[in-house]
């Protein structure tokens, strides 16, 4: 049974944590959830996002956050990457697959998915 | 939208966007009904915009952020012989008292309804987005009632932000398991 006491101890187990996370997170990853976005399938997107990022103990180093409409609703889901002293990098019709490939492949080892990028997607 | 767990994520979108400190989601299901609304305290909306919210091709700089959110629901309802409404006092007008609220109706029997769908799925993508405000969701059914209130949530956790990942984990458990009783 899930009780608030279990928040608690949850809380009791971060406080470490949030004073040691404090500007560390130099990768900020966004996911347009207009409705475009959603309608498109941003929700599980996103979904994937948040969870492989723990996974792959990148939390202390990329923050995953919510945004509107982007202006390209043709090409939604769309996750952009913004990383300190680096260009933006857009990744468009995404998918919880794709978004995995992103979190292994470009947070984790650094090199952009070149082919789901807005220059690099095809037809 | 294929689920109405959606179409719910986006208008909440918009009570978020609207500056609200507390939106209050709720899903009553009684015999072929569906009920479904959304209240915030947000700025709320003039007259003459509330009046063209559910128009998709109403497009101005002022109601940008509204576009296709609401005629979607809108036509989701009616297509199952149901309706939508939305009362809202601005700001302006009423300083002390000022909000939206929407309610859609459903019939859940009728072939072009749309499913409800994950609905904690939504819920969860709510509180990872925007952890500074409140949400209060409430689905009853049957004699059940799942409920989450994040103003308790932050009362046991204090500085603890809601989107750590642990605590959505929790959340998602939580209403997983209510449902589940």
């Amino acid at each position: 049974m899930k009780s608030l006491a279990e928040l608690q101890a949850i809380k009791d187990k971060m406080k470490d944590k949030v004073i040691l996370r404090e500007g560390v997170n130099d990768i900020r990853i966004v996911v347009g959830m207009a409705t475009c976005g959603i309608a498109a399938g941003a929700r599980p997107v996103l979904n994937t996002l948040v969870e492989e990022v723990n996974k792959e103990g990148l939390s202390d180093k990329v923050t995953v956050s919510q945004t509107g409409c982007i202006g390209l609703c043709q090409l939604e889901p769309i996750v952009e990457v913004f990383e300190a002293g680096k260009d933006k990098v857009t990744y468009v019709k995404m998918t919880s697959e794709k978004a995995k490939r992103v979190v292994e492949e470009h947070l984790k080892g650094g090199k952009v998915v070149n082919e789901y990028t807005v220059a690099g997607h095809k037809e | 939208m294929k689920e109405l767990s959606l179409n719910i994520l986006d208008i909440a979108e918009n009570s978020v966007k609207a500056g609200a400190t507390l939106t209050e989601i709720t899903v009553e299901e009684a015999d072929s009904r569906l009920v479904l609304t959304i209240k915030d305290d947000g700025c709320g909306m003039t007259e003459e915009i509330l009046k063209s919210v559910t128009d998709p091709f109403y497009t101005t700089r002022t109601t940008r952020k509204v576009g296709m959110g609401i005629p979607l629901l809108k036509l989701a309802a009616e297509q199952t012989g149901g309706s939508l409404q939305i009362d809202s006092r601005c700001e302006k007008d009423y300083p002390e008292n000022h909000g939206t609220a929407l309610r859609a109706e459903f019939n859940k029997n009728h072939i072009d309804m749309t499913p409800l769908g994950d609905v904690i799925s939504s819920v969860s993508t709510l509180i990872q987005g925007h952890p500074d405000t409140d949400f209060l969701f409430k689905h009853t059914f049957g004699d059940k009632t799942v409920l989450l209130d994040t103003r308790e949530l932050k009362a046991v956790l204090g500085d603890v932000p809601l989107n750590s990942y642990e605590v959505i984990k929790w959340i998602e458990e939580y209403l997983k398991e209510q449902y589940s009783l």
